[in-house]
């Protein structure tokens, strides 16, 4: 299976196999003009399958969105034909990537303050409301900020 | 310039000195009834509350200050949509510091951020309320002597009760110290406690739903209130609402020196029968609150 080469725009790679949908959603891709190409359960030699997504054109990317998603995501910044692989790490905060769920929070109420997540166990992985300690909650999509 | 969002804000030291000047004003009040002369206190409570602001108002009369604020919502711009930022934006010009009530969870966080004078949390939802905490390790202090080698059991609303949540997370740096967390399943602490405090600082701890087993064990014995208004829905309020209740009966079992303590207001949790007993501190825990509250209103607005 072939997807063309890109002069100007992303490689995601190394996405654990099955959560490029997440990924799509969390980065709302959905509503880009420029072609996306989604490669799910792709062989690869170090994870035995990955995703990869592919996106023809420099768009504003939300790294620490991808972070907090999978750590363990490159992402293959392409300009002009030349390439500049970034990895992605866990971040120790989340800004307007994700809303609170909990219905007692003040961001359930004042919808103009930032949504603000920390890092409180980076070994489970753990991030909470930084306003009332409500945990995130995984691979939930509709906790994405849009 | 501090504020007082969270127990944990307050180093151990701070909590240490906080409790030594309240107890100096306890011994000579008449040191302390100048100190704040010409300085303003706010209190905006957007929830109803009798001890906690009235002992916030008692604590800054009594170091000579003045006080103004609301203690409802209603009557405040908040029921025109105003924000928490703006209404304490605003504040920060007509006082030298605010002590904050919210019914939403981080509302006085976002006060702190906005604010241009310390905020104290004065409660928030079921969330925190620090000066409580001050006020239960104050009285703590005074009753037992000591913060270590203490099995403290913790009875009734745990989910909801924000007393008991700062109250944990204070008593959690201290040595040899047991809690017994008894409570219904609906209502057991949350998670976030019971793991990145309890689990992750390897304290011990039991839960359990019955008091009475509970009960031989406990040096302090801390009972909340199921609070209705932290329920969306009327009929697990009125089921989980008499889980446990306090009598002289259930006290037979207790230690001599145990210590009853409540943050109040009580509904029916501890009978009047029990009020008369010597274990009963909750009054005295009451009384306590006023001058914690000044030795933290002298600390935040550093007069020394």
């Amino acid at each position: 299976m072939n997807v063309d080469s890109i002069q100007n725009g992303y490689v995601i790679d190394h996405i654990q196999s099955g959560r490029a949908m997440e990924i799509y959603d969390a980065l709302n891709l959905g509503t880009l003009q420029c072609s996306v190409a989604i490669l799910m359960n792709v062989p690869s030699s170090k994870m035995g399958r990955k995703d990869i997504i592919k996106i023809d054109q420099l768009i504003r990317l939300n790294f620490t969105a991808l972070g907090y998603i999978d750590p363990g995501i490159t992402v293959n910044i392409i300009t002009n034909g030349s390439v500049q692989k970034r990895r992605m790490e866990l971040p120790a905060e989340l800004r307007d990537v994700l809303i609170c769920k909990n219905p007692r929070c003040i961001t359930s109420i004042e919808q103009e303050l930032p949504q603000v997540f920390r890092l409180t166990d980076p070994v489970s992985r753990t991030y909470r409301c930084i306003y009332c300690d409500t945990q995130a909650k995984r691979a939930e999509t509709s906790s994405f900020k849009r | 310039m501090r504020s007082l969002i969270d127990i944990l804000d307050l180093s151990t030291q701070e909590i240490d000195e906080l409790l030594a000047t309240a107890q100096d004003i306890i011994l000579n009040p008449q040191k302390y009834s100048e100190k704040c002369r010409g300085k303003k206190l706010a209190t905006l409570f957007f929830e109803p509350s009798t001890r906690t602001r009235l002992s916030f108002e008692a604590a800054m009369y009594e170091l000579g200050g003045n006080v103004l604020g609301f203690s409802e919502a209603a009557s405040s711009s908040a029921s025109k949509g105003e924000s928490v930022a703006d209404t304490v934006r605003v504040v920060s010009c007509y006082a030298d510091i605010i002590a904050m009530r919210h019914p939403k969870e981080g509302a006085p966080l976002v006060a702190s951020m906005y604010a241009s004078v310390p905020i104290i949390n004065a409660g928030d939802g079921g969330h925190n309320h620090p000066t409580q905490t001050l006020t239960d390790l104050l009285t703590i202090k005074r009753e037992k002597g000591k913060f270590d080698h203490l099995t403290i059991g913790l009875c009734g609303d745990l989910k909801f009760g924000r007393t008991v949540h700062s109250l944990i997370g204070a008593l959690s740096r201290y040595h040899n110290i047991k809690f017994i967390l008894i409570s219904p399943d609906e209502l057991k602490i949350p998670d976030y406690i019971r793991n990145d405090i309890l689990i992750k600082k390897a304290i011990p701890f039991e839960e359990t739903s019955s008091l009475e087993e509970a009960m031989p064990q406990l040096d302090i014995l801390y009972m909340t209130r199921v609070q209705r208004e932290r329920f969306f829905n009327e009929a697990d309020y009125i089921r989980l609402k008499d889980s446990y209740i306090l009598n002289p009966e259930k006290l037979r079992s207790a230690k001599k020196d145990m210590c009853i303590l409540h943050p109040l207001p009580r509904v029916n949790e501890i009978t009047t029968a029990v009020d008369d007993d010597p274990r009963a501190c909750y009054f005295r825990q009451a009384l306590n609150g006023k001058y914690v509250r000044m030795a933290l209103i002298l600390k935040l607005l550093e007069v020394k």
